[in-house]
């Protein structure tokens, strides 16, 4: 066991089991068009069900029948009372980022904070979750988290990490502007709308190539999300990167600064030291943490990373990232440990701060 | 940044040589007329160079510096920075102790253009004139195959009119291509090069068409520079997982250009999903690391300038002193100057392996 | 240190620079708008020869999408990487408190003056008509 009692997993994805269990959450015009139409469904590719990395073996349930974290009280036990947390942040990937129709984006969207709502928070009160947003119009998406921030139990707006256009492009904007106004950070978990290619170059033969892809456009939108100045315009804006890897940020950062010092009167707004506004506002999650079971990497990573600030603790349940119930790398200083279990997801999340009922 | 006080090497330390594997002597579309067929200089003068990217002159993302080049570099007589060999020899080749250069050209030499026949007769002439223009006038030069790589029957021609020639240090591509490099498509080239003996290069740049980045079109020139980065890291790992290395294990890869900061934790990432995905990719006989480490080469331009000098030597152990060889980018704006650009705590051995052991041996120089 | 005569005032009119060789050092003189300012040429980053570089305005911004221009001419940006230094304090932009180019005191003197104080100027006479940028190195 990792945690304790006050822990907070802050990446934790329950699968919605079936298109049937959430058709009572459209309205009728969807619930007749999934039906008429014949769609099958809304699961993204990302996660292929069987790919081992997608359900850690051990995490499947009783009968290893892959449905490993459809319910409440399956999920609580493992992430909560097994792994030891408080409490847990919800990051459904259902595939509401992906119709091409923005109207059908917006639908699938509701209907999965609609379930996330009633059927896993008011299940269990532990839990919190992030707020899916149909990203194919940044209005609706702005609609969206409207729609849903009265419920304290949504702590966070959720993105997928590759998009039709880099997150700090300015027409963004909106949706940042409505995460400040709530106090909700903006997540960005792995994921692509499959507007552009898994990698800059085109699209790779294997699925591990995919998966380890997403490192690269984390950084991408790093780099975006600073250089465009969305930090400058929204000063109290909190990103969270969830399920990165983590490791590459250092490298990354020492490229981007070299460079910035050199160029940055084509950004001036970017006045500081790109690493000093990441660690301002930018978060990572803990899992997975790319670099060998060894504690002396891991020291020598938690220092390239040069803020006991910035990791928040998470599960990334029912992934495989790691084996055993210590979801924390070995090698981390014990003081860090409960900032990144408990400290830092508090300053992180204004909302687990608040009492959501 | 780093503000450790840099004594630099001195100067007349005559065991110091430099083996720079990344400078780019410039050539003009004049220059390279006497190597073209009528056919094509008439479609060069009249259509031009088609780069996939919408302006006929420079570039979406303009550069910060004229021809993105050092403004001392500028020759005093006129001309284009490292046009002129004289001012060249005087500012960088004499200036410092060059052993050999290795002769990166990034354009004009036609590669990536939407007509492959073109840009097989544009590889053709720049590496003639790398051997006229440059090479014979001064043999420290050592040219680079570029080949029209989108065409791999073409680039089997070229790098085989080439094989055996020892101007020629490797064989030159570019970053940005139109699918990743491990694809096999591409497969030709390598087998061309390890035929010709040579290793490839793969030098920052191109246009792909393709958005920088994999979630779009970044808007500023900082990010174009940032995302080299996250585009080598792509190429490397197409190359490892799509199993090119386990085809071909002679095949030696230079990156050029892309710094180096992002090798290790791709490797551990790349390592970590293997471990549970291997059934997906069987051809893989070993860790994707070990693959890296073994095939992998990059160049030091441009250099990371850590905050702490201990996170920069971390990340170079990691890649291995002996897969690491300098590189300046003369006369590009990011030059790293061979005096100073090392960190300064790196032991006499290590420098050496840095400055010319390494690229000796890989390019076999005597 | 000693003073230096190191050019005739009208050889650097306003937003030029001169290169000089002064105590073995090399030091970039520049004018702004009538005030003269010495720097070592030397960029503490890499050593780029700050005479090389350009001039340009302070670019700054309040919000993203403003570039708010001021003060032209007054920094110097590397020829190699282009750091920006203030010229009026040899403090870079990028790290001022911790990165900076030696300055060196100037003044303008008649020559006058000069003729009868302990100046060095090495390398041209001195008219006592004329005005003279003197650099303390
Ligand atoms: S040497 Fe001046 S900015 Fe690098």
């Amino acid at each position: 066991m990792t945690a304790t009692k006050t822990a907070i997993d802050c990446d934790v994805h329950p699968t919605v089991p079936s298109l049937k269990a959430l058709l009572p959450h459209f309205d009728e015009y969807w619930r007749n068009s999934i039906a008429e139409r014949g769609i099958p469904g809304f699961e993204s590719n990302t996660y292929p069900p069987r790919a081992p990395i997608s359900v850690r073996q051990d995490w499947k349930g009783k009968n290893g029948g892959g449905n490993a974290a459809t319910d409440v009280t399956m999920l609580s036990a493992q992430v909560l009372d097994r792994l030891g947390a408080g409490q847990a942040i919800l990051n459904c990937l259902y595939g509401a980022h992906l119709p091409y129709s923005e109207d059908m984006g917006v639908a699938v969207a509701k209907a999965v904070n609609n379930y996330i709502q009633k059927e896993w928070l008011d299940r269990d009160p532990r839990l919190r979750a992030s707020i899916v947003v149909p990203t194919q119009n940044i209005e609706y998406a702005v609609d969206e988290v409207e729609r849903m921030a009265a419920d304290k139990r949504f702590v966070q707006i959720q993105l997928v990490t590759m998009q039709e256009t880099p997150l700090g492009r300015r027409h963004w904007w909106p949706l940042f502007a409505a995460a400040v106004k709530h106090d909700l950070p903006i997540g960005i978990h792995p994921g692509s709308t499959y507007r552009q290619s898994m990698t800059s170059l085109g699209w790779p033969s294997y699925y591990v190539e995919d998966y380890v892809s997403y490192a690269q456009a984390f950084q991408s939108q790093l780099g975006s999300l600073i250089c465009e100045g969305a930090f400058a315009k929204f000063p109290k804006l909190k990103v969270v990167l969830m399920e990165s890897g983590v490791t590459w940020l250092p490298g990354f950062l020492w490229r981007l600064s070299k460079f910035w010092r050199g160029v940055r009167s084509e950004v001036p707004w970017v006045d500081r030291p790109p690493g000093e506004i990441v660690r301002e506002h930018v978060r990572l999650t803990i899992q997975p943490f790319d670099a060998p079971d060894d504690p002396a990497i891991t020291e020598q990573m938690a220092d390239h990373l040069g803020s006991d600030d910035i990791l928040l603790y998470a599960s990334d349940f029912p992934h495989w990232q790691f084996d055993g119930d210590d979801a924390l790398p070995r090698g981390l200083p014990e003081s860090l440990k409960r900032k990144i279990l408990v400290d830092n997801p508090l300053a992180t999340y204004p909302r687990l701060r608040e009492d959501a009922r | 940044m780093n503000i450790e006080v840099r004594q630099a090497d001195v100067h007349s330390n005559s065991k110091l040589k430099i083996v720079d594997v990344d400078i780019h002597p410039k050539s003009s579309v004049e220059d390279l007329k006497p190597y073209l067929s009528q056919r094509w200089w008439d479609h060069l003068v009249t259509y031009g160079a088609r780069q996939r990217q919408g302006y006929s002159k420079g570039f979406p993302y303009p550069k910060m510096q004229p021809m993105a080049s050092r403004r001392d570099s500028w020759p005093p007589d006129g001309g284009l920075p490292a046009s002129n060999l004289a001012f060249m020899k005087q500012q960088f080749l004499d200036a410092y102790p060059i052993e050999y250069a290795i002769m990166n050209p990034l354009s004009p030499t036609g590669q990536g253009d939407q007509n492959s026949d073109f840009s097989a007769a544009m590889a053709y002439a720049a590496n003639e004139f790398q051997l006229e223009g440059w090479h014979n006038q001064d043999s420290r030069l050592l040219a680079s195959v570029v080949v029209p790589f989108e065409d791999a029957e073409a680039t089997k021609v070229e790098v085989k009119r080439r094989a055996g020639d020892k101007r020629f240090a490797h064989v030159l591509l570019k970053t940005r291509t139109n699918d990743l490099l491990g694809k096999k498509q591409y497969w030709p080239v390598y087998e061309a090069a390890i035929e010709a003996g040579l290793p490839i290069g793969i030098h920052v740049f191109g246009t792909s068409g393709r958005p920088a980045s994999s979630t779009g079109w970044p808007s500023f020139y900082i990010e174009d520079m940032t995302e080299h980065a996250s585009c080598c890291q792509a190429q490397v790992a197409s190359l490892v997982l799509e199993g090119v290395f386990d085809r071909y294990p002679e095949l030696k890869i230079v990156m050029i250009e892309a710094g180096f900061g992002w090798m290790p934790s791709l490797g551990w990432r790349m390592d970590k999903n293997w471990k549970k995905l291997k059934d997906e990719v069987p051809h893989l006989k070993k860790a994707p690391s070990e693959y890296m480490r073994e095939h992998i080469w990059v160049s030091t331009q441009p250099m990371e300038e850590t905050e702490t000098p201990e996170h920069l030597l971390d990340t170079m152990k990691w890649i291995g002193f002996d897969k690491i060889m300098f590189s300046s980018d003369y006369p590009h704006w990011d030059f790293d100057d061979p005096f100073l650009a090392l960190p300064p705590s790196l032991d006499e051995a290590t420098r050496n392996k840095i400055f010319c052991e390494n690229a000796r041996s890989l390019y076999r120089l005597s | 240190m000693a003073s230096h005569v190191v050019a005739a005032v009208d050889e650097i009119p306003p937003g030029r620079r001169k290169l000089v060789e002064v105590a073995g050092r090399n030091i970039v003189v520049f004018n702004l708008g009538g005030d003269f300012f010495a720097l070592n040429n030397r960029c503490p980053h890499r050593g780029g020869s700050l005479a090389h570089g350009i001039t340009t305005a302070l670019v700054e911004s309040t919000v993203p999408g403003e570039y708010r221009c001021s003060r032209a001419g007054e920094m110097v940006k590397c020829p190699w990487h282009g750091w920006e230094f203030d010229i009026r304090t040899g403090k870079s932009w990028c790290d001022p408190s911790r990165l900076r180019v030696r300055q060196y005191t100037v003044t303008v003197k008649e020559g006058r003056e000069l003729v009868e104080g302990p100046y060095k100027a090495e390398s041209f006479p001195v008219r006592v008509e004329n005005n003279y940028v003197v650099v303390e190195a």
